[in-house]
């Protein structure tokens, strides 16, 4: 229930817009049973055999109500559609403006982009909210007291029996097939987060099931899976079918209900024959209102799920938040790292345990390791995605906490392994490191870059990841990033990890001209060209092991050189 | 009307519960037919002698007992259809699962496996639409209007006329309009992904938006993006509406021009009233099965193109002419025999070059090979070819003399331990993973194979050892961790011919030098072929194989390679310049 407030709540903005649908989807009901009870109305009077022009009420009727039907279903189609889409704007922004500060320390085990589909998927899933969830109970609504009026007009009696008719085709039907459905609503969601283990299983390990003989056993678990399911579905379509079915009946309930009760005022002569007759053309009509019900049923629960599923997400405190009252930003740009420790939430092993050192103003530092020696926990540390569990990182001596975390970000210019390309233009997503910047200054950045070659292809399509580009195109927007941020700190985390070794060589190359006199740090597992670097810290399972520059470390003859050896004896 | 060709095929497989449906509901209508004529005659009676309790109660008795029945139809009916499509998926995803299974990791790794995962779940489901909605309501709007006709034109063949000449007007306009709305359609829902897709860029680069401080300016971009895509999509939305218009339309005016022809013929004493109102009670129902046909059409349409995925992987597998051979193995024979190479080919379906290319050699048995050559040379293709993931398209891979192929596919893998350079580890835990490769294993025996790989100090660390979940669910292993466990399953596999890739390359320097002796413990009296980078590991073959672009460069040992001219000789100056 809380949930399904929160959620409503999201959609109040456009409380009037949806009022205005709903008020036209009743109409369009309505006409519905307008043109049935004139219909009724006319063919009955004209029975009587009276003079033609008696009937032209009921002639017109007819006319009006049947063109009036098609036309407010058009236009309650349009509205409650353009509605629907500014609801999506609004709950695509509301999730953006509550996941932001969460990104990306809370959205750690969110990482895969499966997962992320998901939440987009739940977004969109919501949209329906309205017109789906909210729009079918209140035409429902409205038609029942519409009924209750017209039908209670003649005999309050016959009126209350509709209703009681109504309520059971639209509350009690579809809580019934609902709930009956429940249990195994839920067996099916689990068995098929099952099956999705087991074909991503089967899909990715299709290998070594060959291999280990095992493709049988895991085939007939999936199928014994399926079957299990197929099961459950079965049971729910088994209260499913009944729900049509019941509302149907409530229907005939209904004329029945008005029969008996109205019948014994036609025979007193307080109704004609005449009004029974169109009264019950009505409330026929009148159940076309509460068919989609248990859908909106369906969908409320539905919708429950994936909001919940949102407000678990966006619920989390945000790891980084900016001080109340930030520190001015320091003059220098130095790095101080002190007695530094980080453990992310859920390991039992530290990713970092007491690190120290520093990288003095125009200085350049590398961090080398074997992968997962906890490298690239520097980096998050540093542009403040997590915060340290002890220790502290000092930037021109003030300690980054205290600082504005944009504040520090806009100083440190970041290249890491994967570049980040927005399906966009290749102008759009240099624009993100220099917002302001001319046409001038994206061309130099890209010439200075090494691809220049893409001076005329600014308004080009990026592609989705940046698919349109190579490898090394990539890499290389990613420094024209670079030196437009201008930054006076760099982080270099893997930057050229991906690349092939003349790629790589070149890029190292541009690398070192534009960071000249900027304060460098590089973090990397591949020990290439090390002599560039004033200083090497040697980092394993969290901890400095060795530091100094590269020829000491040769001459020390452990851990960095053994490293060393294993990479240079490498042939290919 | 889409009727797509595969999804006909399997319906013509399950006849059985959709007659029985189609039945159903063709007797549900004739009860709608004596519902209505029972209404119409209480009706009349009401008019004519609203005191005759005698004969209305009955009639009203009859009334009730034709609703229930119709109920009962309806629901029979949507059940036994049910039960047909069940029947249909069940089928169709054992199928499925058996042909990827067919295809084999060469065909699993070429796609997308998300979305091989998507069609093997999502994709099967969404056919449910198709069988248990659309298939019964085009049997209904076949059968009832047809059956609501025979009954209204002995009572007033007019009226019956008027909704012959409106009927067609429906499925008429259904696909005139819905033609041109279709291709609107498909343009909105393009736009509709590319916007949705344009919302999970924001999300997935985030993190991106953060480091360059603008993930705040660019929500005005995600606002302005889905204002857009709101007014175009409106643009698109109310030409296509149009046709719900029309086919509204022509339903309520059909209802009307019956109601006052009717009137006019009552008024005039042509026509009985009882007819009347039993006609006007079936003029809806009429129009609503056709209408709902579009409806349901659109229900099903997510199932058509779900099917055309499907069919394009179970066309796929049965265009295989993979031989399942029949010979059994036994691990001595494939210790002793040596595995001959002749002429073997391979090009990937599609290309034109051929990824190896008359490749021949002889792996004698209880010898160490390593293949080496520049990425892309054809390695993994070799590697493929003797794993039985694809088959040679030319030359030959044989166990002495005889083809690979002629043994039972169980029978050779039985023989084969394989450490790849990806290995995959299963949602399961680590127990689990290690005994498939040995599933009577004693503790002590996976202990030990712990020990070799390397792991098992790690193992013990973690608080519930061996029964640690991997996978999504559980703790994630890194590359190194991965690779070494996959190790510890070669070990505990203890299979005569093995291979290995680059098995050691995700490890640090300490643990390489640590498991470098295991390794040559594993390697011992096994045929074995490996595929490695480093001098390290090749220095010590039997036999190194240079390949480049798919053909055998330089063949022979360490000693013999260094003394020539080429490739290899290249290889091992520059790694020694770069010392």
């Amino acid at each position: 229930m809380k949930t399904f407030l929160r959620l409503a709540g999201l959609t109040r903005p456009f409380a009037w817009w949806m009022l205005l649908a709903a008020l036209i989807g009743f109409a369009t009901i309505g006409s519905g049973i307008g043109l049935l009870m004139t219909s009724a109305w006319l063919i009955s009077r004209a029975s009587l055999l009276p003079p033609i022009s008696a009937l032209q009420f009921g002639i017109v009727g007819v006319r009006v109500f049947g063109a009036s039907r098609g036309v407010l279903r058009y236009a309650e189609r349009l509205i409650s559609h353009d509605t629907t889409f500014k609801i999506l704007t609004r709950l695509r922004l509301w999730f953006y403006d509550a996941i932001e500060p969460l990104a990306p320390a809370r959205l750690a085990s969110f990482k895969s982009a499966d997962l992320l589909k998901r939440i987009t998927d739940d977004i969109q899933s919501l949209e329906n909210i309205y017109s789906r969830v909210l729009a079918p109970p209140l035409t429902a609504m409205l038609v029942t007291a519409l009924m209750l009026y017209l039908v209670g007009v003649w005999s309050p009696l016959a009126a209350l029996g509709v209703l009681a008719c109504q309520l059971l085709a639209g509350i009690g039907v579809p809580l019934i097939t609902v709930r009956a459905a429940k249990g195994t609503a839920r067996g099916i969601m689990a068995l098929q987060a099952e099956q999705q283990l087991l074909a991503v299983d089967m899909v990715q390990g299709l290998g070594e099931l060959h291999v280990f003989g095992m493709l049988g056993t895991h085939l007939d678990r999936m199928h014994e899976a399926e079957e299990k399911k197929l099961d459950l579905q079965k049971k729910s379509a088994f209260f499913e079918g009944l729900q049509e079915s019941l509302c149907g009946l409530a229907m005939n309930a209904a004329v029945i209900w008005i029969l008996w009760s109205m019948l014994p005022m036609v025979k007193i002569g307080t109704v004609s024959g005449i009004t029974l007759t169109a009264v019950i053309f009505g409330v026929i009509a009148s159940f076309e209102a509460f068919l989609p019900l248990t859908g909106s049923m369906q969908h409320l629960e539905a919708d429950i799920r994936a909001g919940e599923r949102l407000f678990e997400i966006i619920d989390a405190e945000a790891e980084v938040k900016a001080p109340d009252h930030p520190a001015p930003l320091p003059a220098g740009h130095d790095i101080e790292v002190n007695d530094l420790s980080f453990t992310y939430p859920g390991s039992t092993r530290p990713a970092i345990e007491g690190l120290s050192f520093i990288v003095p103003q125009g200085g350049r530092t590398a961090i080398v390791g074997p992968s997962g020696a906890g490298k690239s926990t520097i980096t998050s540390l540093l542009v403040r995605f997590w915060n340290p569990t002890g220790g502290s990182i000092c930037v021109g001596g003030s300690n980054i906490t205290a600082l504005d975390p944009e504040g520090v970000r806009r100083r440190i210019a970041v290249v890491s392994q994967r570049t980040y390309l927005f399906g966009q233009s290749i102008r759009d997503n240099l624009l993100l490191a220099a917002p302001g910047a001319g046409d001038q200054e994206l061309k130099a950045a890209l010439s200075a870059a090494g691809i220049a070659n893409l001076h005329d292809r600014l308004d080009d399509w990026a592609g989705q990841h940046g698919m349109n580009l190579s490898g090394g195109e990539r890499q290389r927007l990613a420094i024209a990033r670079m030196i437009l941020q201008d930054a006076p700190i760099i982080v270099l985390d893997e930057a050229t990890a991906n690349l092939d070794a003349v790629t790589e060589q070149a890029v190292l190359e541009t690398i070192d001209k534009v960071s000249a006199g900027k304060t460098l740090l590089a973090i990397t597992h591949r020990l290439q060209h090390m002599e560039r670097f004033d200083r090497i810290v040697v980092l394993n399972e969290g901890k400095a092991v060795e530091e100094g520059c590269h020829k000491e470390l040769l001459t020390l003859n452990g851990f960095y050189a053994g490293m060393w050896r294993l990479q240079h004896e490498t042939m290919l | 009307m889409n009727l797509d060709r595969n999804l006909i095929r399997l319906l013509k497989e399950e006849k059985q519960p959709f007659i029985l449906s189609g039945l159903f509901g063709s007797l549900g209508t004739l009860l709608l037919i004596c519902q209505a004529w029972t209404l119409g005659g209480i009706i009349e009676l009401v008019f004519k002698s609203p005191g005759n309790d005698n004969r209305i109660i009955p009639l009203a008795g009859l009334f009730a007992l034709f609703s229930i029945l119709r109920m009962l139809m309806g629901w029979s009916g949507s059940q036994a259809a049910k039960r047909g499509t069940l029947q249909i998926r069940k089928k169709l995803s054992l199928r499925l699962s058996c042909a990827v299974a067919d295809l084999g990791p060469a065909f699993t790794r070429s796609e997308q496996s998300g979305r091989l995962v998507t069609t093997m779940l999502k994709g099967v489901e969404s056919i449910d639409a198709y069988f248990s909605q659309f298939i019964p309501q085009l049997f209904l709007a076949l059968l009832t209007p047809l059956i609501i006709l025979a009954a209204v034109f002995p009572s007033d063949w007019i009226t019956g006329t008027i909704l012959v000449l409106t009927a067609p007007l429906i499925p008429f306009f259904m696909i005139v309009i819905g033609k041109s709305a279709s291709v609107a359609t498909q343009k909105q829902w393009t736009t509709m992904s590319r916007m949705s897709g344009y919302f999970l860029d924001m999300l997935e680069g985030l993190t991106t938006l953060k480091l360059f401080a603008q993930a705040k300016a660019r929500r005005d971009g995600i606002e302005e993006a889905s204002e857009t895509f709101r007014l175009s999509t409106m643009k698109v939305l109310k030409i296509a509406f149009l046709s719900s218009l029309t086919l509204e339309l022509v339903s309520t005016i059909g209802i009307a021009v019956a109601a006052v022809s009717i009137g006019m013929r009552l008024t005039s004493g042509v026509m009985p009233f009882r007819p009347a109102v039993f006609i006007l009670l079936l003029i809806p129902d009429f129009y609503l099965t056709l209408r709902q046909l579009g409806t349901k059409f659109h229900a099903g349409m997510e199932g058509g193109s779900a099917s055309k995925e499907i069919h394009e992987i179970l066309d796929k597998a049965s265009s295989l002419n993979r031989l399942p051979g029949s010979l059994e193995l036994t691990a001595e024979k494939a210790a002793e025999l040596p595995i001959v190479i002749e002429n073997l080919s391979y090009a990937f379906p599609g290309s034109s070059t051929r990824a190896l290319d008359g490749v021949s050699c002889t792996l004698r048995p209880g010898t160490v090979t390593a293949l080496t050559g520049p990425s892309g040379a054809g390695k993994s293709t070799f590697m493929n070819l003797l794993l039985r993931f694809i088959e040679p398209d030319e030359g030959s891979l044989s166990l002495n003399t005889v083809p690979v192929g002629k043994y039972e596919q169980k029978a050779w893998y039985r023989n084969i331990a394989w450490v790849p350079q990806h290995p995959f580890l299963f949602n399961a835990t680590i127990s689990e993973n290690l005994l498939m490769a040995r599933p009577g294993a004693s503790p002590e025996q996976v202990e030990t194979a712990l020990r070799q790989a390397g792991l098992l100090e790690m193992i013990q660390s973690l608080p519930d050892g061996l029964e640690t979940m991997i996978g999504e669910q559980g703790a994630r292993l890194s590359g190194g961790e991965a690779q070494r466990l996959s190790l510890a399953r070669a070990f505990l596999k203890d299979a005569p011919i093995l291979l290995l890739d680059e098995p050691t390359s995700h490890t640090d320097p300490l643990l390489e030098t640590r498991l470098r002796v295991s390794m040559a413990e594993l390697m011992r009296g096994r045929t074995v072929v490996m595929i490695a980078h480093r001098l390290e590991s090749i220095r010590n073959a039997d036999l190194i194989i240079v390949l480049d672009h798919g053909r055998i460069v330089q063949s022979g040992t360490h000693e013999e390679l260094s003394s020539y001219e080429g490739f290899y000789h290249r290889a091992i100056l520059s790694s020694m310049e770069a010392a």
